[in-house]
């Protein structure tokens, strides 16, 4: 098992008086594929978002306990949440590309960040567009709207955004659950690369795919962590009758 | 009474409403078109007045509303932006602040608009000009006047609510998705909507200035007091000259003149060129809203 990246004690998140997460504690090892499972409604979704602060922008969410990132709690109240979200990227459900060239859409990270230099945009946008697998459908095509593009390339497009600002940890919110199968393989396939430099946890209700795709995987009920394992173990000897019930698909 | 005699009445009343109304707006047009074409050509949109307002064009009323409403524009587009932009983006829908700023730009839109003049006469000239007289230019009469900023200011108070519900309308229009992939990436809540929601909201901008400048086009009440003039020889050429403007020259003809029976023909052709011009901007407006709303399906 590789160095532990994200450490999380004691987590509980409310929605108003809505308890969604109830003390969720788990260790997410740095350069692997971490799955979170679960049906609908349990809360996997709203737990990936409490890794890079995406919660702190809805009303009335109250949220307790510690998530540490390389040891530096992000809850702190010295953190700079802008920071912490470009060292932690995230790719969402539904790809959303800005109404943008493809160039704008990879160059926007590092704008914001202040480069300005073309030969420097340029490099960073061949890079990321080569890490993400689309360089070659789109090379010919960089200053064409990202929106002209088909689904699975539009996802590709907003992960090699996401890789633009180097970060180290990586978010998905089932980044394949809207595409077909062979969009999805090319994510998957994708997902497989980038571990190599990235810690990656991706949230998906299909479980196979966190079967393919992850090395640990998390079975996320109601709001309560209910097992954390190696994904071989979850699948083939879980621990919990509910994890067996869940993968089985008995329930959920 | 039978129930097939009652549809019959109830439909007749309606129908008959609905002919009333397509009569008034085809008479108002036919009207204002047979009776100011034949007058409307290049030497009466290019000339000034001539002969106590009697003969000539309108040149300087096209001219002072144009101005006006350029001037107006841009002091009420980005207020009006900024104003949207806190509403939308920063202050919580709960919150007092909000509430009691809806509940202002809602109580805006329905002041009378001799309202405003009044309050532009009091406010913008007796205040501000008086104060700026008498700190700029020891107290000699400069500013403390009705003129064409003072005019364009106060119309700009006028047409602020629609610039803010149009362009609040719009910036609501932009997907949370593209707010968070911003967010996400590190951009701050600024970068957000100045790289993102901003130039996403384009047309709802432009919608809002489109209606805006038709809205303060046809206005007079707001100027009548703070810069509008009955008659003018030449074009204003500072921002503190008083200018004319194409609806108080409709009145003056219509009320003011030595003989209001000669300037007719000129009532009904300046009636046309503001028709004209009001309903081809809000047609401009009709189309982009018509897009906007397009996007947010």
């Amino acid at each position: 098992m590789n160095e532990i990246k994200v450490k999380v004690k004691d987590l509980s998140l409310w929605y108003g008086t809505n308890h969604a997460l109830k003390s969720i504690s788990m260790d997410i090892p740095e350069k692997m594929v971490t799955a979170f499972i679960g049906p609908s409604g349990c809360g996997k979704s709203t737990f990936l978002r409490t890794l890079n602060r995406m919660n702190d922008l809805i009303d009335n969410v109250t949220i307790d306990g510690e998530v540490c990132i390389d040891n530096i709690n992000i809850y702190d109240k010295d953190i700079d949440v802008v920071n912490l979200r470009k060292k932690v990227g995230m790719i969402f459900q539904k790809s959303n590309p800005f109404a943008k060239s493809v160039y704008d859409n990879i160059a926007f990270g590092p704008r914001i960040n202040g480069i300005s230099q073309k030969s420097i945009l340029d490099e960073i946008v061949e890079r990321s567009l080569k890490q993400a697998a689309i360089w070659d459908e789109v090379k010919d095509r960089l200053f064409n709207s990202a929106l002209s593009l088909s689904g699975g390339q539009q996802q590709r497009i907003c992960i090699a955004r996401s890789l633009a600002v180097n970060p180290e940890i990586i978010l998905m919110d089932e980044p394949a659950s809207a595409l077909d199968p062979i969009s999805t393989a090319k994510i998957e396939e994708l997902i497989h690369e980038l571990k190599k430099e990235y810690t990656i946890i991706i949230v998906t209700h299909n479980m196979q795919q966190a079967a393919r795709t992850s090395d640990l995987t998390a079975l996320f009920y109601m709001g309560d962590l209910i097992e954390m394992n190696r994904t071989e173990v979850i699948f083939s000897n879980p621990a919990k009758k509910q994890t067996e019930d869940y993968i089985s698909g008995r329930f959920g | 009474m039978n129930r097939n005699l009652k549809d019959t009445i109830v439909e007749g009343i309606t129908g008959v409403s609905v002919l009333l109304i397509i009569f008034i707006i085809v008479s108002i047009l036919a009207i204002t078109i047979v009776g100011g074409w034949p007058k409307l050509n290049w030497t009466f949109l290019s000339e000034f007045p001539k002969d106590g307002m009697t003969k000539g064009g309108i040149f300087p009323a096209i001219i002072g509303t144009a101005v006006m409403t350029i001037i107006m524009a841009v002091a009420a587009v980005p207020f009006g932006v900024i104003t949207a932009v806190y509403l939308a983006e920063y202050a919580s829908e709960k919150s007092v602040v909000a509430k009691t700023i809806r509940f202002a730009v809602k109580t805006l839109a329905v002041v009378p608009s001799i309202i405003f003049g009044l309050f532009g006469l009091g406010f913008f000239i007796g205040f501000i000009g008086k104060n700026m007289d008498g700190l700029l230019n020891g107290g000699v009469l400069k500013w403390g006047q009705p003129n064409i900023l003072w005019a364009s200011f106060t119309m700009a108070l006028l047409t602020l609510p629609v610039v803010i519900v149009s362009v609040e309308e719009a910036i609501r229009t932009i997907p949370r998705e593209m707010r968070e992939a911003s967010l996400a990436l590190g951009a701050t809540k600024w970068q957000t909507i100045k790289s993102v929601v901003l130039p996403g909201s384009i047309s709802g901008i432009l919608t809002g200035t489109i209606l805006a400048v038709s809205r303060g086009a046809g206005e007079v009440a707001p100027i009548l007091f703070t810069g509008a003039a009955y008659f003018l020889s030449t074009l204003p050429h500072s921002l503190n000259d008083q200018f004319m403007s194409l609806g108080y020259h409709i009145y003056i003809m219509s009320t003011q003149s030595s003989d209001v029976d000669a300037t007719l023909p000129i009532q009904f052709a300046t009636t046309l060129v503001l028709l004209l011009l009001t309903f081809s901007l809000n047609a401009v407006a009709v189309v982009l809203r018509y897009r906007i709303r397009k996007r947010a399906k």
